[in-house]
Parts: structure tokens; C-alpha cells; sequence
């Protein structure tokens, strides 16, 4: 199901836990979708000094944050921000399709760290803490039915194949 | 490579006496049964034999009550479908439950979508249908009741008995769709009170790819396959006579051994509920504790996610089955666990734990001592367990 790169981060992931004194924490997902994960960064000179994942996900998930983490140290902060989730699915040499939607969050997870930093250096302070619940699909990207694999075209809420209703997800 | 199969509801391996029978069969080169030559004569008479191991296993009143298909699925499919047709000018509605199989589930949808009304009751916290609620959604339309026997995530096993009582009180057809339960404890259709009852030959360790239905004599019912009239013109096409005897072969093993494999699938199941809270602790058990198979636990370990758990696990060559949202292709949370009042974070942990007759204590220890690791393996990545730690403490 998994090829031998996911399947490695999956069974060996690189850079877990947490950081305790961390200058900015990114959290994507939720239960209900089936995947949660927390990016913890360490920043110094404008580079990510040290990056620490949580996941609560499938094997998929993991390996996915485990490759941001690996992707993401000691770039600097214009560069990571760069970074994509189509970036870690392609170092992953591939996900199965029907995952792109859910686990593949690694880059947005990273994305909010950062964000989460900038905040706290420009002393913005948010009502509520930055969260992402939901895939957003970059432009050009394509996009799979999660249910059953078929891809969608841009803009539609249902999919033709099986008709399952991907307002949520989509 | 030697695997400890944990995942007997997926497959279970052919006993060696069936094996044996089967490639008997397939050297045999058997003649086909609707024939009236002598070969084919020799190739009914084996035909019978199977028919009527199968129907001493679920003391049918005659053979005939039996009709091999393909499988579990087509079974369901058949009786549920076959009945429909056969009595809309009587009624269009059709009671189940909320936790029944996809093959019943998807059946009943595709009625619904001919002008069928299809009820669907709710479980109890324990998993089981209540008989009351059977009676009650009964109306003067009603025209088939299906309930499962045993649920195949969770093992639990319904009040069919009591239901049975009612629809024939009701005079209304009772379908149960036993595919993990035949072979496995015993059965009598007398007793159940059903007139139509789906199996599986994998189930009591016959080939997968043949099954079939119990169907009482004077139940109206269409064929599912329409053409010759093979299967006392119920089910058409030439049969697996190869599948169909070593099922024979297996019902007729498991009619004789089931007092044994009982016995010793029960003594797996206590040793893993029993040592299971040494090993792990918050996690939940999904199979009623007694109305329930003796081969399935299912439990919900929460905090983390159950295809990792099972991805980990296979690294050690132990092979489980997880009822994970994640691990299903249709990546949604499963609807028997939902309907049990799980959350969507509780049923992303669910593991299906089942056993064999060719399981021993020592697997069931192997496979406690490797979840105990992955379960600390994967807390340790997970932040939902974090946060709880940094709930706890503070």
C-alpha cells in the first residue's frame, strides 16, 4: 500500500516530541477527519533551528510529518515558507491518492508555526489560536475523491463516481 | 516467515482434511451435476453429500433448504433482493438494524431507490438490537425483517430467537445474515425461528468464494441469478462443485468438532481479555461481554490510530485487522462503532482481534507483548495523549 520511503518515516520517524520553549507551534486537523498533527519550531537568524512533530494519524500521516521535519531544518523562513504539501508528498516519492486530502497536512502544520512565530515577534495576539480543519487545494493541483479515488474537477461538491457529498473536504 | 494470524474474520486457512477433499474433486475431474449421464449422476451424488453436511450443520428439515452461491455476499444479496421481488404485491417495507454489513446495507439502499421503505433501528449501548423495536416497527407493508446473528467488528451476537418468535407471530420472512457465525457456534434454523439464513465457507474453514443460503421450504423468494435450474431452480449456473465439497467437507468437521474448537477459542478469548489490562491501559472494549463470538474482541485503544497499530504489528508479523476510518478505502468512520456511541477519535483506535483454531496461548502472549510496544510508540507521537498528560498535570 505504502511505498519503501513512507514506509521507512512511517517505522523510523525523524524528529518527534515536543518543544518545550518553542518560538511558534502550528496544529492542523482534527478527530473527526481522522488526523491531528502539532509543529513545534526553534528559530534562530531567521533559520528553523531545531523542528519537533505530535501526530496522531495513520501510517501516512506520520511519514508525512516525519519528511516536513527533515525537509523543513535549517532552511530559512522565506524558504520553508515555500514549502508545500505537494513538496512532501513528491520527497515521499508518492501517496496513495485517497490520502492526499487528509493526511498530506505536513506543509500547513509547518505553515502555521511560522505564522505562529511572526505573530508573537509582531506581538499579535489572535482571539483564537490559528487552526486548520479543513484541505485547501493549491491551484493546479488536482484532487482526488477521498471515498473512492476518482478524480474531481475543481469547484464541484459532489463526486460523479460515487456521489458522495465532498463539501466538507473539498 | 511465519505469521501469527490474528485476522481470522478476513481469512481463515483450509483445514488439511478439507484441502485434501478439494484437490480429490479437482483430480476427479467431476462431470457436471445437472447431467443425466452417468458421469454427471456421480457428480450430483457428491453435490448431495455437501448438501447435506450443510444442512445437518444448521439442522435444516431437508437439503433441499440449502442453495450453494457464491459466497456470503451473494446470499445476503439473494434473500434480501429475492424476497423483495417476490412479495411487493403484498408490501414494500423492510426492517434491519443500524449495524449490519455493507452486502445488507447497500442491498436495502439499492430497494429504497425502487420504492422499497426500508426501517433501520438503532442498537443499545451494548451493541444488540432490542426484540421490542422489531415488533414494534412491524406494519401491515412490512414484508421482511434482517437482522444479523453475530456483527463481524465486534463480534456481538443479536436476539435472533426472540425475533424469530415475532415474525412468525407476524407472519413476516426473517432473514439473518449469519456469515461470521456458521460454523463457529452452533446453530439451528429450527430453533432461530429464521426462514432464510446467509453463510460463508471460510467461516468454518472451507473455501472462500462459496457460501450460501438457508432457504425454508415455503418462503417466497426470486432467484437472484436467473437461467437453468440448478439449486432446486434457485440459484442458475453450473456449481463450484469443487468449493461446494470441500464446504461439505468443513461443515461436516465443524458439526463434529464444535464442542472442541469452542472450548478452545473461548480460552483464547478470556486469556486476552484477561491479561489485556496488564499490558495497555485506557482502551475500550466493543464486544459485548456475553452475548458474543468466541474468536473476535474488539477493542478501541485510544489516543491513537488504529492502522498504525496495525502497520507496526505487521513489522512483527502479526497480522490484525483495524476498523480505523484511515484503513477503509472509503476513509469514513465505521457505522457499527458510531452506532455503539463511540467518537470519531475513539473508533480511529479500533482493532478486530480474531482467532483460529490454529491459534495457540502463545500467540495470543506475542501478540499482547507487541501491542504493549506499539501502543507506547505511538502515544509517544501522538498529541492527544500529550495534551491529556498536560491536563492531567496541570
Amino acid at each position: 500500500m505504502y511505498n519503501k520511503t513512507v514506509m521507512d518515516h512511517f517505522r523510523n520517524p525523524r524528529n518527534v516530541g515536543v518543544i518545550e520553549d518553542a518560538d511558534g507551534v502550528g496544529e492542523v486537523g482534527n478527530p473527526l477527519c481522522g488526523d491531528m498533527m502539532t509543529i513545534y519550531l526553534k528559530i534562530k537568524d531567521e533559520h528553523i533551528a531545531d523542528i519537533k512533530f505530535q501526530t496522531f494519524g495513520c501510517g501516512s500521516a506520520i511519514a508525512v510529518s516525519s519528511m516536513i521535519t527533515e525537509i523543513a531544518k535549517g532552511k530559512s523562513l522565506a524558504d520553508a515558507k515555500q514549502l508545500t504539501n505537494k513538496d512532501v508528498a513528491k520527497a515521499l516519492e508518492g501517496l496513495p491518492k485517497n490520502k492526499l486530502h487528509c493526511s498530506n497536512l505536513g506543509a500547513d502544520a509547518l505553515q502555521l508555526a511560522i505564522q505562529n512565530y511572526e505573530d508573537k515577534r509582531a506581538g499579535v495576539t489572535r482571539s483564537k489560536p490559528l487552526r486548520k480543519e479543513k484541505h485547501e487545494h493549491s491551484h493546479g493541483e488536482k484532487c482526488y475523491c477521498p471515498y473512492c479515488d476518482i478524480e474531481i474537477q475543481e469547484g464541484i461538491t459532489f463526486c460523479d463516481a460515487c456521489q458522495s457529498s465532498l463539501e466538507d473536504e473539498h | 516467515m511465519k505469521v501469527i494470524n490474528l485476522d481470522h474474520i478476513s481469512a481463515k486457512p483450509l483445514l488439511p482434511e478439507v484441502k485434501e477433499v478439494m484437490i480429490a474433486a479437482i483430480k476427479e475431474d467431476y462431470h457436471n451435476p445437472s447431467s443425466q449421464h452417468k458421469s454427471g449422476e456421480i457428480a450430483a451424488e457428491a453435490l448431495q453429500t455437501a448438501r447435506e453436511a450443510m444442512a445437518g450443520l444448521l439442522n435444516c428439515k431437508t437439503a433441499k433448504e440449502i442453495v450453494f452461491t457464491s459466497g456470503g455476499t451473494e446470499s445476503v444479496n439473494h434473500a434480501i433482493k429475492g424476497v423483495a421481488l417476490a412479495n411487493e404485491d403484498k408490501g414494500k417495507h423492510i426492517i434491519t438494524s443500524n449495524i449490519e454489513h455493507n452486502a445488507v446495507i447497500r442491498s436495502l439502499r439499492r430497494l429504497k431507490s425502487s420504492g422499497f421503505a426500508v426501517t433501520s433501528l438503532a442498537v443499545d449501548a451494548g451493541g444488540r438490537v432490542n426484540p421490542k423495536d422489531v415488533a414494534e416497527a412491524i406494519t401491515k407493508d412490512t414484508i421482511l425483517v434482517s437482522i444479523m446473528h453475530s456483527n463481524n467488528e465486534t463480534g456481538t451476537i443479536q436476539p435472533i430467537e426472540e425475533i424469530g418468535k415475532i415474525t412468525r407471530e407476524k407472519k413476516v420472512i426473517f432473514h439473518s445474515d449469519a456469515v461470521d457465525s456458521v460454523g463457529v457456534v452452533p446453530m439451528d434454523v429450527q430453533q432461530l425461528g429464521v426462514d432464510l439464513l446467509s453463510f460463508a465457507a471460510n467461516t468454518f474453514y472451507g473455501p472462500a468464494g462459496v457460501g450460501g443460503l438457508f432457504i425454508r421450504r415455503g418462503t417466497r423468494i426470486f432467484p437472484l441469478l436467473d437461467g437453468g435450474v440448478q439449486e432446486n431452480n434457485k440459484r442458475a449456473g453450473a456449481e463450484n462443485l469443487v468449493g461446494i465439497i470441500g464446504t461439505g467437507k468443513a461443515a461436516e468437521l465443524a458439526l463434529r468438532d464444535m464442542d472442541k474448537r469452542l472450548i478452545h477459542l473461548k480460552g483464547l478469548k478470556d486469556q486476552l481479555l484477561n491479561e489485556l489490562p496488564t499490558m495497555i491501559d485506557e482502551y475500550i472494549i466493543n464486544t459485548h461481554p456475553e452475548y458474543s463470538l468466541p474468536n473476535l474482541v474488539s477493542i478501541s485503544v485510544r489516543y491513537i490510530e488504529g492502522e498504525s497499530v496495525m502497520l507496526m504489528l505487521d513489522d512483527d508479523d502479526i497480522a490484525v485487522s483495524t476498523r480505523s476510518a484511515c484503513a477503509t478505502g472509503s476513509l469514513r468512520a465505521s457505522h457499527v462503532l458510531l452506532s455503539l456511541g463511540l467518537s470519531h477519535a475513539d473508533a480511529q483506535g479500533t482493532l478486530v482481534i480474531s482467532f483460529g483454531i490454529d491459534n495457540s496461548k502463545e500467540d495470543i502472549n506475542t501478540f499482547l507483548k507487541a501491542l504493549k510496544n506499539v501502543v507506547t510508540t505511538l502515544r509517544d507521537i501522538s498529541p492527544l495523549y500529550q495534551k491529556k498528560a498536560d491536563r492531567l498535570g496541570s
